[in-house]
């Protein structure tokens, strides 16, 4: 009889301790975030500030001189910020209709053997490595063109973002009863009308979720500008030249000493533009859950 | 008419996947064919010389398919005992309940961090620790990279990890607390046999992950181009190569960084599909 109850004690401090541990080892996990968030923060604040986002980055001779005369690095990141706004957004505007036509063709098609086809490819296209898209984009137009670009740029945030908002759109459809579709039909309306005016408008919640987290991981891409864009230290507007993209100048800091000051400013504006795109399109999915 | 329209732009949609897949194989190919003629592929694979001066310049892949490789699997080992609790912990114990939600909002952050900024942090507060611990001699290596990789990949092996275990049927359970197993018991014998697959594919998915992860293994590992000897010291892999060389470099150089990149491309590729298909085949259990 003793034994047994040895036994069972043993079964619960073993039941104990998995709990236990599970919860510390949880617990943990949050501690990188926490640190990284902290880090950037505490560093980053002093050098956030209007003329930071207005301004361009500063060349190592104006940067040099205001160390040597103990002020703090003048300018800031405008030039990446407008690169990187007009560069996502003609990617955006390109990826966003293709991108949902081929996941309502997806849906629409499930079974069939080139929809599948198709299906397992994208899957293969959203893992493929940033920096080979980089180089592919590179070949592609950087070498034809016989130059760097905003275009070139562009082209390959295009190629990140499309199976990831191919995909949203694909799993949201699939959810979508199939009476809606009937009776949308049913109704007499037309193939194409009862797809754009009926099914779309119901996904819309989750597949502009999809979008905006397609945005916010596309948004913080080094490896796949570096070859295409280059960049360019003057704000440009221009995008068959080489532009500045705020991660590329976050790179351009860590490997050029004098502006290593400028560094973490820069860390805090993109920190924070995708961490709130991110909670943002949390709690749109919650809102608009299906 | 319009109908015929529509059905045609949807495929018309469709067919650009396959395009730029195909694509992608062809260019590479064609531009590393230069490099694979040059060296020979498998002689190019497994030779780990990078002589860039001219004239007698030989360049092959294995320092960096090493450091890919151990890079890579040493961030799954350091993930497995975070990622598998947070997975209990948001699949199982707390399912459904606030404290869950947290958790997993905490993840979904961390895995929205863009990889520039874990290089940075890695760079800027974790070496010194690493130093500090005397892990690393200079603080940056294939160790150093490997941890924050580990950090990186937590979020994706934990979120799906948890989607499975959350699919576990509940009877299965039941019958097993009916039986008087405790919750441990339950976890080991009810919920890891039954969602060991898709857990299994969680994880073939992550490692897809890391394995093409660039900026921030480019700014951990000191991108030195020996073959490792320790986990201590410093190496580079097949995206941090890249990262690094890529710009100024032309002619065989080039075609060579092109060559391992199409390796590395059909490495992830076959990663990633063997994930997928058994993630496919988890579910429809």
């Amino acid at each position: 009889m003793k034994t047994k109850d040895k036994n069972l004690e043993f079964r619960i401090l073993k039941n104990r301790l998995l709990y236990v541990t599970v919860c510390v080892l949880s617990a943990l996990t949050a501690v990188p975030l926490i640190a990284i968030l902290g880090e950037v923060l505490i560093k980053g604040w002093d050098q956030l500030g209007w003329s930071f986002i207005t301004e361009a980055t500063p060349n190592a001779y104006k940067a040099l001189t205001a160390m040597a005369n103990g002020e703090s690095v003048p300018g800031g990141i405008a030039n990446g910020i407008v690169g990187t706004f007009l560069m996502l957004l003609l990617a955006a505007v390109v990826a966003i209709p293709v991108g949902i036509l081929c996941g309502i063709c997806l849906s629409e098609y499930r079974g069939n053997w080139f929809a599948t086809i198709v299906s397992y490819l994208t899957d293969l296209l959203q893992g493929t490595p940033s920096i080979i898209i980089g180089i592919i984009t590179y070949i592609w137009i950087v070498v034809p063109t016989k130059g760097y670009s905003g275009y070139a740029g562009s082209v390959a945030l295009f190629i990140m973002m499309l199976p990831l908002i191919i995909r949203s759109t694909e799993e949201t459809m699939k959810i979508l009863p199939e009476t809606l579709k009937e009776a949308g039909l049913g109704l007499g309306g037309s193939y194409w009308r009862v797809m754009l005016k009926v099914m779309l408008p119901a996904s819309f919640g989750s597949i502009f979720t999809g979008i905006l987290l397609a945005i916010s991981r596309v948004v913080g891409e080094t490896a796949p500008l570096m070859f295409t864009t280059l960049g360019s230290a003057v704000i440009s507007w221009n995008m068959s030249r080489p532009m500045s993209a705020v991660p590329l100048l976050i790179w351009e800091f860590f490997n050029d000493p004098n502006l290593q000051s400028l560094i973490w400013g820069a860390s805090l504006f993109l920190l924070t533009f995708v961490l709130c795109l991110n909670l943002l399109a949390k709690r749109i999915a919650k809102k608009w859950k299906i | 008419m319009q109908d015929k329209i529509f059905r045609t732009l949807l495929i018309v949609s469709a067919i650009l996947i396959p395009l730029i897949c195909g694509g992608i194989i062809y260019s590479l190919s064609s531009d590393a064919s230069e490099a694979f003629g040059h060296f020979g592929f498998w002689h190019f694979i497994f030779s780990d010389d990078w002589v860039t001066t001219s004239g007698k310049e030989s360049y092959g892949a294995l320092p960096f398919i090493t450091g890919t490789l151990l890079t890579t699997l040493l961030a799954l080992l350091i993930c497995i005992p975070f990622s598998l609790p947070v997975a209990l912990f948001t699949g199982e114990y707390f399912r459904g309940k606030k404290i869950a939600a947290i958790l997993s909002t905490i993840t979904d952050l961390l895995a929205g961090i863009p990889s520039i900024i874990y290089g940075l942090w890695g760079f800027y507060a974790l070496r010194g620790i690493f130093m500090h611990l005397q892990l690393s001699p200079q603080g940056s290596g294939i160790l150093t990279a490997a941890f924050v990789l580990a950090i990186m990949i937590v979020p994706y092996a934990a979120s799906l990890s948890s989607e499975f275990i959350k699919m576990v049927p509940a009877d299965l359970k039941e019958g097993a607390y009916g039986l008087g197993a405790t919750r441990a018991e339950v976890i080991r014998r009810i919920i890891f046999p039954t969602a060991g697959s898709g857990i299994f594919s969680a994880y073939i998915l992550a490692i897809g992950r890391a394995l093409g992860e660039t900026m921030t293994v480019t700014m951990l590992i000191g991108n030195t181009n020996q073959m490792p000897e320790t986990l201590r010291t410093t190496g580079n892999t097949m995206a941090s190569i890249i990262a690094n060389q890529f710009g100024e470099a032309d002619g065989l150089k080039l075609s060579s960084l092109i060559a391992i990149g199409l390796l590395l491309f059909l490495i992830t590729a076959v990663i990633n599909m063997v994930g997928k298909i058994l993630i496919r085949r988890a579910q429809h259990v």
